[in-house]
């Protein structure tokens, strides 16, 4: 019995409550005559409250199935082994029971480990057991809640205001889920930063200027206790998201704004809009492969060129320029929608003054829309600061304090990337530390963006 | 006071000095124009920069070139006659393909240099598997060539640079010249990149394998998130009572929409793999951290179509005796859909794109087979974009261009049709 058949099963016991209980209560309906208001509920109101009682026990035990069995399989196997068939690490019983179940899938011809014949043998057993019990519980059940349902019918049962409220709760529960994802990332992160600030001091980790997270692989390794100061990988963050992108994005994405709300014409706006769209929906690692390819050795030639020796291939620069480019479009509408959301009487008032557009634009427009425009600049910064495919791929892992944009430096998005792709020990301080890094960037960006909604909000509503 | 300003005299617009200022005023409005202007084409020059140095790059990576070599398929090498072979397919699919296609390349070309991919002998192995009677013939086949010769073919190689310098030696250039004047070699259509998965040679690599992941991730990310999403914003905008726990709600959406990607891949991370131990790698993890990344897109899209159903139509419904369920369910919803759909649409493009919550979840591993399963080891595209990226090898450069073209393809797939159903569908009130 394999779980997508009861699943099926299952589905189609929950079909056939439905029509059951539909036609009871069809029944109802021809009983009644032409009474008005005898039956209470619509007739499929009725199926789908006979279909709900059916569904719901019987689609719980199949999670719980899909959930568990693995595990339980997995528990069954290795306690029938003799002692000291797999070795005691989880790597090696892990290893052991995906060879089992390569063998029971049919995937390999013959075992590697002597005993992986007899365990897939164990696990065929178990795992038909396990299927046997949980499918034929889900089928019970199933068959169990419709014939309850079913029997509750009668003329005047509310199954609308059942049904009704099953509805409400099932919305409820979706829109708790966001709440959910919050609370699992603060936990998360929480709960493995204090795992790591048990090993380093929080101040040392904020305020220190040496990052170099390898630990030891053996105990009696030289230089092996790792330094965990991430002053600069967050110089390295603000560096190449708050500073270089932003000089890049905020007048290219201003002027861009401007020109487009104030003069260009019909014609190019409708063409120049779609092709913003196309350049904020480029994937970032196509961003990324384009600023280490492309970018970063130009950048490193005009390095050259004017005479900067040791000019490294992964700069700054080039994955500032690079992301710059990304934000424009984020800038460029955040911008206009502040522009848009000035009223026409201040345009219009400064053009009968006899000012020129620029100069409406430049002190009346953009003063005007100053709160929405630093809003969306905040958000934009907040958006840099988060990017991590192209910092990974043209930024490099030098943690270092310079100001000098044609070196490598690192970020946060960067360090965390490298920390977790390795093959680690999990309880590692290297490992950890990327939660750390994670809990940070969360916290500043979560600053950033509430600050400036709150901005942007409160400048829209002055203005409506 | 008033008497100075009475006797003072009128601007004198035609004074040289007035007329200085205007020139000046006028010029720096021309300045500023073309100031905007120029940045909207700065923009537009670098998307068309962009997508130009793709295509040049990644055009080549759908041709590949071959090579002419005359294979003698002989029953004793192989070590299966053909009928052997029609009694038991099992037993030619292990026969020795890779000995007879050795064989016919050092007669034809010369074993002095590898020029024929180490995977050409797949070709021939599939070729006598559809055609068994094939066993004891000859055959000319076209060949997958090795990577650095289909480099040297495509003039991707800088032939002037010194020997040292360049990925092929002079032996194979002469070899290739050689080939090109016998009329051995030719370019024809790379199947096999859009048909394998990865591989270490770039020459056998393709696209399929991280696509059909893709694939599976999205199916996983659709089945959550739009029906969460969907229902979550029914109620927060339809029924929630205006309380404080809706308000915590309504930020923490918001707040969710704006957090950075890498952020979700570390809460997968930690709660799927570590905590509810579920494999790494595997698409339904993906699919589950992209969802929770996609819901708040989809929350906010679908809540902004709820919104714009006018009151009249709730009103209506509930005039005639409809339950507040009913009027959501029958008539609000089927009017706000063409919107939601929308708003997933986009969400979905956004998450095909996503590389760094998948990085977090281990999809960054080197896969040389297709993925066949929710829960089996796979890659996504974007992710193999950046494998690939990684690689020194030539020939890899062009692969990855070659898959940013195809992602892009499928990008600007999703998004006409999102734009196709908002023009079709919807209605403006």
């Amino acid at each position: 019995m394999s779980l997508w058949a009861v699943l099926l099963a299952v589905l189609a016991l929950g079909a056939l409550g439905f029509w059951l209980g539909r036609r009871r209560a069809l029944g109802f309906v021809a009983q009644a005559g032409s009474e008005v208001g005898a039956v209470h509920s619509r007739p499929h109101q009725h199926g789908v409250f006979v279909a709900i009682l059916s569904l719901l026990p019987a689609l719980a035990v199949i999670a719980a199935w899909a959930a568990l069995a693995g595990g339980l399989v997995s528990r069954e196997v290795l306690a029938s082994l003799p002692e000291g068939a797999v070795g005691p690490s989880d790597l090696e019983r892990s290893a052991f029971l995906a060879e089992v179940r390569g063998l029971v899938r049919g995937d390999y011809a013959a075992a590697f480990n002597a005993h992986a014949e007899a365990a897939a043998a164990v696990w065929k057993a178990s795992a038909t057991r396990y299927a046997m019990l949980f499918g034929s519980a889900a089928l019970a059940l199933g068959a169990l809640g419709a014939l309850w349902g079913w029997s509750r019918l009668t003329a005047d049962f509310r199954a609308r205001t059942r049904v009704e409220r099953f509805v409400m709760l099932a919305l409820v529960l979706a829109s708790l889920v966001a709440i959910l994802t919050t609370f699992g990332i603060v936990a998360s992160l929480l709960f493995e930063s204090f795992r790591f600030f048990q090993l380093v001091s929080p101040v040392e980790f904020l305020f220190g200027t040496q990052w170099s997270p390898q630990t030891a692989m053996r105990a009696d390794q030289v230089g092996s206790s790792g330094a965990f100061g991430a002053v600069p990988l967050f110089w390295g963050t603000v560096f190449i998201g708050a500073i270089i992108a932003m000089l890049v994005a905020i007048p290219l994405g201003l002027m861009t704004a401007i020109y487009l709300t104030q003069y260009a014409a019909p014609g190019v706006r409708k063409v120049a809009k779609p092709v913003l769209e196309v350049l904020a929906g480029v994937p970032t690692v196509v961003y990324g492969f384009f600023a280490a390819l492309t970018v970063a050795p130009a950048v490193r030639d005009f390095a050259l060129s004017i005479g900067i020796s040791n000019a490294s291939s992964e700069s700054a620069l080039a994955a500032g320029l690079v992301m710059g480019v990304m934000i424009i479009p984020f800038v460029s509408s955040m911008a206009d929608d502040a522009l848009t959301a000035v009223p026409r009487s201040m345009r219009d008032g400064s053009l009968a003054m006899g000012a020129t557009p620029s100069e409406t634009i430049r002190k009346v427009l953009i003063p005007a829309a100053l709160p929405g425009i630093v809003g969306g600049v905040l958000l934009a910064v907040s958006r840099a600061i988060g990017e991590t495919m192209i910092v990974v791929m043209a930024a490099g892992l030098a943690a270092r304090l310079t100001a000098n944009p044609f070196d490598s430096v690192t970020t946060v998005t960067a360090q965390i990337v490298a920390l977790l792709t390795g093959d680690q020990e999990f309880d590692s301080a290297k490992t950890l530390s990327a939660f750390a890094l994670g809990l940070v960037l969360f916290l500043v960006t979560l600053a950033l963006n509430v600050y400036a909604l709150a901005v942007v909000k409160k400048y829209r509503e002055a203005y409506d | 006071m008033t008497e100075a300003v009475q006797t003072a005299a009128p601007t004198l617009w035609s004074s040289p000095a007035m007329q200085a200022r205007i020139r000046r005023r006028y010029r720096s409005e021309r300045l500023f124009k073309g100031l905007g202007l120029a940045s909207l084409a700065l923009a537009c020059g670098f998307l068309l920069f962009l997508l130009a140095s793709v295509i040049l790059s990644g055009w080549p990576s759908f041709r590949q070139t071959q090579i002419l070599v005359p294979v003698s398929i002989d029953a004793g090498r192989l070590g299966v006659t053909a009928a052997e072979a029609k009694a038991d397919p099992e037993r030619l699919r292990r026969a020795n393909f890779q000995g007879v296609v050795q064989d016919a390349v050092d007669k034809s070309v010369g074993d002095a240099v590898p020029l024929v991919s180490e995977g050409a002998w797949l070709a021939l192995r599939e070729a006598v598997e559809a055609d068994p009677a094939l066993i004891g013939t000859h055959k000319d086949m076209w060949l997958i060539a090795s990577s650095n010769l289909d480099q040297l073919a495509k003039g991707r190689i800088d032939l002037a640079a010194p020997e040292g310098d360049r990925p092929v030696n002079d032996q194979e250039i002469a070899a290739w010249k050689q080939l090109e004047a016998d009329g051995k070699l030719r370019t024809a259509f790379n199947r096999t990149f859009l048909t394998a998965a990865d591989s270490v040679d770039p020459e056998l690599a393709g696209v399929w394998g991280a696509l059909k992941g893709s694939f599976l991730t999205l199916v996983v990310t659709l089945l959550i998130s739009f029906p969460v999403g969907v229902l979550a914003a029914i109620y927060l905008e339809e029924f929630a009572p205006k309380t404080r726990w809706t308000d915590v709600i309504e930020v923490s959406i918001n707040n969710l929409a704006a957090v950075p990607s890498i952020i979700f891949g570390l809460l997968g991370l930690a709660v799927f793999l570590n905590t509810m131990n579920m494999p790494r790698s595997a698409p339904v993890v993906g699919g589950l951290t992209l969802a929770l990344m996609t819901l708040p897109v989809i929350v906010i899209a679908s809540r902004a179509a709820l919104k714009a159903v006018p009151p009249s139509i709730r009103d209506a419904a509930l005039g005639i005796g409809a339950s507040p369920v009913q009027v959501v369910f029958h008539h609000v919803l089927p009017l706000a859909l063409p919107g939601m759909l929308t708003g997933t649409i986009l969400g979905m493009a956004r998450a095909l794109g996503e590389t760094a919550p998948l990085l977090m979840i281990g999809m960054r591993a080197f896969l040389t087979s297709v993925p066949q399963g929710l829960a089996q080891p796979a890659t996504v595209l974007p992710v193999q974009i950046f494998i690939w990226s990684d690689n020194v090898s030539r020939g890899f450069v062009e692969k990855t261009s070659g898959a940013i073209l195809v992602l892009m393809a499928f990008l600007l797939a999703i998004n006409s049709l999102a734009i196709y159903l908002r023009n079709r569908f919807e209605v403006r009130w």
